[in-house]
């Protein structure tokens, strides 16, 4: 227990919020390269897999490809990249990195959003005379949004506990407190470092569990309540059927 | 049928067998700790770190054991200090090369020494029972501060304390515990006078160097850069930086019969022996045991 109290010792001394290695300036850099890399990957799993979901089409490619990137090593990447790159290049080899990191789930969450809704509701939809454009953005997108912000959320939690190898080359975050503490042999800070990450972590999987819960669409939510209230009558009555 | 029992139940038998002699041979200078070293004093069994310099040292040690008659066991790749220590404490590994200050910063946190000599005299004291150092060579493994050739030309700079001279601050690449060593930006400051940034480069301080990311860089002295890049160590007359010269460390038991060959060994080993052998492994990719059998050849002591 007593290096449990050194670690927070020491992460409450006041020299750990100064200087460029301070916790206030590797949290920013942390949430920095969180957020750029989770936008970027965003930025290229969200179409595809709305693309796969709404046409169906090139699921298995995305399964299979999606299912091999998850076992790239990161920190086997990261320094791959970087002797690539160039040591000039380094933040690019970590943005790289962890936006292939956050690729697998970001897709999976943009297509089962979309996969997961109900035939018949885009079937009327599409009878009702709305375009492909229209049944994507007023109903696909809509129905599909929880999904899509699970997908988020676990990638952002990955990418967070990712960014701590980071450190290791050079572009700072809060792994920072871990790397430099082991050689020293100071648990506490190795422990007060790894903390903080788990703290950050846990605060950002609690706001996305409730935007997951905010997303969900009052029609859909009432539909999900009326079942669960009665739960046994429903699956007697869906089994001969 | 019965004869393929049999030999299934011969199989069983002797790999039982071999089970047990196993354990009772590798678990016996476990349980047997420094004591009674008498067991098997007549084989030698030397570790390496897992760092290719260090093992070269350790196969030189092993040949020159070998020359001399003595049996050695080599148990190279030990890993770093904290897996490999409690085995050289225990007296499973009786030799071992090692650095006199990282040793000694490793046993003893506060210790305060600097210079080659009071380092190796603090470690002595500071070294486990069982164990002690024989003589130190002049090759070492330790921290610099290390500019490009052109940089300290254009500058005039020889030694740290000349880094005041530059008109913007330098800044100082080096792995990331280097900020908190007394010999880190804040040493430099009290000791020279020097105003000098961080940059945690870590494995990539090399490369920082030469692309001009950092001025300064913290190269290690048996780097093999120093013979294949144009940098140059700055001097450090006040023994700022930690001496870490390569030193043998021996059971106490085992000592006395080696030390006459080991401290030979040691006596020869120089500072550009080290760069040289190690030049020879990382770009000239030689083994490890023609190194050390060319090394001993040329110092006369096959």
């Amino acid at each position: 227990m007593n290096v449990f109290i050194d670690a927070f010792a020491w992460l409450f001394a006041p020299e750990q919020y100064t200087g460029p290695y301070g916790l206030p300036t590797l949290l920013a850099q942390h949430l920095g390269y969180t957020a750029v890399s989770v936008l970027v990957a965003a930025a290229i799993a969200f179409p595809v897999g709305w693309l796969i979901g709404h046409t169906g089409k090139g699921r298995e490619i995305a399964v299979a490809i999606s299912g091999a990137a998850r076992a790239i090593p990161s920190f086997g990447l990261l320094v791959l990249l970087v002797l690539v790159l160039g040591v000039v290049r380094t933040p690019m080899a970590a943005v790289i990195t962890f936006v292939l990191l956050a690729i697998p789930s970001l897709l999976a969450g943009a297509y089962t959003g979309l996969e997961a809704i109900d035939r018949r509701v885009i079937d009327a939809a599409r009878a009702v005379g709305m375009t492909e454009w229209q049944i994507f953005t007023r109903v696909e997108l809509r129905l599909g949004l929880p999904l899509l912000i699970g997908g988020l959320r676990s990638a952002l939690l990955q990418v967070i506990a990712t960014v701590t190898i980071g450190a290791y080359v050079n572009i700072g975050g809060l792994g920072w407190p871990i790397i430099q503490g082991i050689p020293l042999r100071r648990f506490d800070q190795v422990l007060g470092g790894a903390i903080v990450v788990a703290v950050l972590a846990l605060i950002v999987d609690l706001l996305m569990a409730l935007a997951q819960r905010a997303s969900v669409p009052a029609g859909v939510r009432a539909q999900q309540a009326a079942p669960t209230s009665s739960p046994s009558r429903r699956r007697v009555a869906s089994v001969p059927a | 049928m019965f004869t393929s029992r049999k030999i299934l139940a011969a199989g069983v038998a002797l790999i039982a067998t071999a089970a047990l002699t196993g354990c009772g041979g590798g678990g016996n200078p476990l349980e047997d700790p420094t004591g009674d070293s008498e067991v098997d004093q007549s084989k030698i069994v030397i570790g390496s770190q897992t760092y290719y310099s260090n093992e070269i040292v350790a196969e030189i040690y092993a040949q020159a054991l070998e020359n001399a008659g003595f049996e050695v066991d080599r148990q190279f790749n030990a890993g770093q200090r904290d897996a490999y220590m409690p085995d050289v404490e225990s007296g499973a590994i009786t030799l071992f090369p090692e650095y006199t200050g990282n040793l000694l910063e490793y046993l003893d946190p506060e210790a305060t020494a600097t210079s080659s000599d009071d380092v190796y005299a603090a470690l002595q004291k500071a070294l486990p029972e069982g164990l002690t150092a024989l003589d130190y060579a002049e090759a070492s493994d330790q921290d610099t501060y290390t500019v490009l050739k052109s940089f300290a030309e254009e500058h005039g700079l020889t030694t740290i304390a000349d880094l005041s001279k530059l008109k913007t601050q330098p800044v100082l690449g080096g792995a990331p515990e280097l900020q908190e060593r007394p010999y880190g930006p804040a040493g430099a400051n009290k000791v020279y006078g020097v105003d000098i940034g961080f940059s945690a480069t870590a494995d990539a301080t090399l490369d920082a160097l030469l692309q001009g990311q950092v001025q300064v860089a913290d190269i290690y002295t048996a780097s093999p850069a120093f013979q294949t890049e144009e940098i140059v160590a700055l001097e450090d007359p006040e023994s700022m930086i930690l001496a870490s010269n390569v030193v043998p460390i021996v059971s106490k038991g085992t000592a006395p019969s080696i030390s006459e060959v080991i401290n030979k060994v040691s006596a020869a080993l120089s500072a550009e022996d080290l760069v040289n052998m190690n030049v020879q492994s990382t770009v000239d990719k030689l083994s490890t045991p023609d190194i050390a059998t060319e090394w001993l050849k040329e110092k006369g002591l096959n």
